[in-house]
């Protein structure tokens, strides 16, 4: 609430300096074991890198091999999030052993939810963008919003409103495009669909919302947030001396690797995978010799996007599903596509682990404490050591990176074709 | 299509024309009365984010603003005529706002304006109202440090939620705070005042951490609760939006319960408690001046009008209640002063009282509201138990705990004070 505001002129509310000095670090001071403090950064610092790094994968294929810059990338997690908030709902009222097993269909379905409006945007948007960054960027941008609006006020009527407009306007236009003298209609008869189709929908909906009132025009998830629980057996955590594991990072952990070693398995030992990985170092060469690039575009920005539905299925474990939930994601991921090097997964993995790391480590103030007798580092340190803080640290230091190795940690290397 | 005309469409056209130019003037201006009130209707504005990211909050407020004039149209309306609302989208874009204030005033001459949620749109249109020498009706809670003459304030003022919540928390629930907030202005000026107070009143601040808006990666914040807090303790929560369902989740998540890290939040209504869970919350403690579950008559019809206009399942909170009580007390002022003219209201306004759902409530003349301050603690089906109240605070805009502020007061019913005067 009161969001933002003048930054006024109040007494140490702008210096965070002043409030730092109090922060107490003597209870880590006691603790005996440099190990678990060690381990503890290691294990947060991983469940921080697991989660960019879940969000990351499906942005690193569609970023790293197709190039294209898909900015509702975000909005494809969100899309999977609000997925497991339906199925976990329709499980909901199945009883006792079901009920905490929704999490294993909410992934397949964010998959393919996922996939299907991913591969839609594809052929609908992306395609006829490709080798113009700036036109997919503003393009999917664009996508964006409109799925955030989407799902804001999706209620019945819309929804309808939506299909009938889908049938009545493409149906019409593949029944009428096998008449012969299509080419020579087809500019003022699809203008005449155009208009008919929006006019039955409208009316349609019109004459829908009047008649049921509130059942039809309630919206569907609104812009409040959802909730979705994780289920019970997810629930607690592991002690470890004086670490705890929770369950839920613990699951996500697991999830990453699986979408890792599947995608290697799907890049490295398939025909499909191979075509991809072919149409990326040279689509030229690969048309030539006979794979259908369009179909492999297609078939990568679905596969793209479906990994972003099982990581917003990830995320919903762990923060907000909401309309916005994608948007607090974009940056972070772009970050790591860029600091791993565009083109290589492993790239993408160890970075999103050590920005992970390195955001616990200054955030949470661990760093300070190696260098206890440093007055001056660790009041540097200290300074830094709120997440907000920790944030920008973490973002000069990629800036200072990207200034040594400009290309990423692991560029791609040989002849490859931009564009 | 090329533009050209023949003699006969000019002819044709020049007809229109003049016979427009002869009968406009006869049905647009019939009357010299002042815009706002033309014809059967008041017009009045409601400006608030239906998009982006504060829809989340702000569409049930609007919910709330358009009960109220329902219920005032079906009693008869205002000064004996119908209330039509002018709905526009401010976008959570604080630029927009200003701007459909603009058009609000200037286009569809509105008697006054309802609107904004965030400190940065109610800055943004600050401007607008102050020249234009119109008015605003502002239903959130907020950081004080503002009194204009051309806004009421009907949320609560930082003394009305936070202070009574921190004298509970030390009283009842532990000596050592850790404060976790929003990167911005509003919990930076809170904690301010939480450290000010905990110092005179022998409490301590173990910790302080802020995350930028939206962020929803709370691991390091937890780590150091846990640190700071080894055997339990307060956690002071004032962060905003989405951070809170992750900061909640993964609390629980790492073991951190009720029993041990009770927490005070200023931000979670019942809305929020359902939107992030209530298996999350159950135990947490939240500081507010109306709870749906409050006992009161109004209350009750307040909550049983509200869900048989919107749906059984939704859910009242704090700002709307706020929202509905702005709608009535300016109606109440538009009556007593037999005009809707800006200034004869603001002046009417004050001492206006209303018989509100979180009890009565009086305007001041320094643009806030009398209120009562309740501590609510979450309930298994995401409701409030209200366990503990206050009588009526008065509001204290300027805050009294800010060196620079400290000591004074607003009141524009005497133009020689005004806005921030010196209490002698």
């Amino acid at each position: 609430m009161a969001v933002g505001g003048i930054p006024c002129r109040l007494h140490g509310v702008g210096d965070p300096a002043l409030l730092l000095k109090k922060l107490p670090q003597s209870s880590w001071k006691e603790d005996p074991l440099p190990m678990t403090l060690l381990l503890d950064s290691l294990f947060n610092g991983i469940s921080i890198g697991t989660v960019l790094l879940i969000a990351a994968l499906g942005l690193a294929i569609v970023f790293g091999l197709m190039g294209v810059i898909n900015m509702a990338h975000g909005e494809l997690m969100m899309l999977g999030a609000y997925t497991t908030f339906v199925v976990q709902n329709a499980f909901r009222p199945l009883g006792d052993p079901w009920r905490d097993l929704y999490i294993f269909p909410a992934l397949v379905a964010a998959f393919a939810v996922t996939a299907l409006v991913g591969l839609a945007l594809e052929r609908g948007v992306i395609r006829f963008l490709y080798g113009r960054p700036l036109e997919t960027l503003l393009a999917t941008w664009g996508v964006s919003l409109i799925l955030q609006q989407f799902v804001r006020s999706v209620n019945w009527v819309l929804a309808l409103r939506l299909g009938a407009f889908a049938v009545l306007f493409f149906g019409g236009w593949w029944l009428l495009s096998r008449r012969a003298d299509w080419p020579r209609l087809k500019g003022w008869v699809l203008t005449l669909l155009l208009l008919l189709s929006t006019a039955i929908a409208a009316v349609g909906g019109r004459v829908l919302a009047q008649t049921y009132a509130l059942a039809v025009t309630q919206p569907w998830f609104g812009a409040q947030n959802k909730d979705v629980t994780a289920p019970r057996w997810l629930g607690g955590g592991i002690p470890v001396g004086n670490l705890f594991l929770p369950n839920t990072r613990l699951f996500i952990i697991a999830l990453t690797i699986l979408c890792i070693l599947g995608l290697y398995f799907f890049l490295q030992r398939t025909r499909w995978g191979l075509r991809i990985r072919a149409v990326t170092q040279n689509r030229a060469m690969s048309a030539c010799v006979g794979i259908p690039t369009q179909k492999v575009d297609a078939l990568t920005f679905a596969i793209g996007s479906g990994l972003a539905g099982v990581a917003g299925v990830a995320v919903s474990l762990l923060g907000s599903v909401g309309p916005n939930t994608g948007q607090n994601y974009i940056v972070d991921t772009f970050m790591v596509v860029v600091v791993g090097g565009v083109g290589k997964l492993l790239g993408s993995i160890v970075a999103a682990l050590g920005i992970g790391i390195a955001n616990f480590v200054i955030g949470s103030g661990t760093l300070a404490l190696i260098f206890p007798n440093v007055p001056i580092l660790t009041d540097t340190l200290n300074f830094f050591a709120t997440t907000s803080m920790a944030k920008v640290m973490v973002f000069a230091l990629i800036v200072a990176f990207l200034q040594v190795r400009p290309r990423g940690l692991f560029p791609e290397k040989g002849r490859t074709v931009d564009a | 299509m090329a533009l050209s005309f023949n003699r006969r469409q000019v002819l044709k056209m020049g007809a229109l024309a003049g016979a427009g130019a002869a009968l406009g003037p006869q049905i647009w201006v019939k009357r010299s009365v002042p815009a706002y009130a033309q014809g059967e209707t008041i017009r009045v504005g409601i400006l608030h984010s239906l998009s982006g990211t504060m829809a989340i909050s702000e569409t049930s407020v609007v919910d709330a603003e358009k009960l109220a004039i329902k219920e005032i149209n079906a009693a008869g309306g205002v000064l004996g005529k119908q209330i039509e609302p002018i709905i526009e989208d401010g976008a959570s874009d604080w630029p927009t706002f200003a701007e459909k204030a603009t058009k609000l005033i200037d286009v569809d001459k509105v008697a006054t304006v309802f609107g904004c949620w965030t400190s940065a749109s109610r800055k943004a249109v600050l401007p607008v109202f102050e020249s234009k020498q119109h008015l605003l009706w502002y239903p959130v809670q907020y950081e004080g440090q503002e009194c204009s003459k051309n806004i009421f304030y009907t949320g609560a003022a930082p003394n009305q939620q936070i202070e009574p919540s921190v004298e509970w928390l030390l009283k009842n629930k532990g000596k050592e705070f850790f404060l976790v907030g929003s990167d911005y202005v509003f919990p930076r000026t809170a904690n301010t005042i939480i450290k000010a107070q905990l110092e005179a009143l022998g409490g301590k601040v173990v910790g302080e951490d802020y995350l930028p808006l939206g962020n929803t990666e709370v691991t390091p914040i937890i780590s150091k609760i846990r640190a700071a807090l080894p055997n339990g303790g307060v956690i002071y929560n004032s962060l905003n939006g989405d951070s809170n369902v992750a900061f909640f989740k993964q609390l629980k998540g790492a073991g951190l319960g009720p029993d041990r890290y009770p927490s005070m939040s200023v931000s979670i209504a019942e809305e929020e408690v359902q939107a992030i869970g209530p298996e999350f919350l159950e135990g947490h403690f939240a500081a507010w001046n109306y709870f749906m579950t409050v006992d009161t008559p109004a209350n009750k019809k307040f909550v049983e009008a509200f869900k048989a206009e919107y749906g059984q399942n939704r859910v009242t909170n704090d700002p709307m209640e706020a929202a509905y009580i702005m709608v009535y007390i300016w109606k109440q002022a538009a009556e007593k002063a037999g005009t809707v003219e800006i200034d004869a209201v603001r002046k009417a306004a004050y001492g206006q009282t209303f018989d509100a759902p979180e009890g009565l409530v009086t305007m001041n003349t320094n643009h806030h509201l009398t209120k009562y301050v309740r501590i609510g603690q979450v309930r298994s089906d995401g409701l409030f138990d209200v366990i503990f109240s206050t009588d009526a605070v008065e509001p204290q805009p300027w805050n009294q705990f800010v060196a620079e502020t400290k000591g004074f007061a607003c009141d524009w019913s005497d133009p020689a004070k005004g806005g921030r005067y010196k209490v002698s």
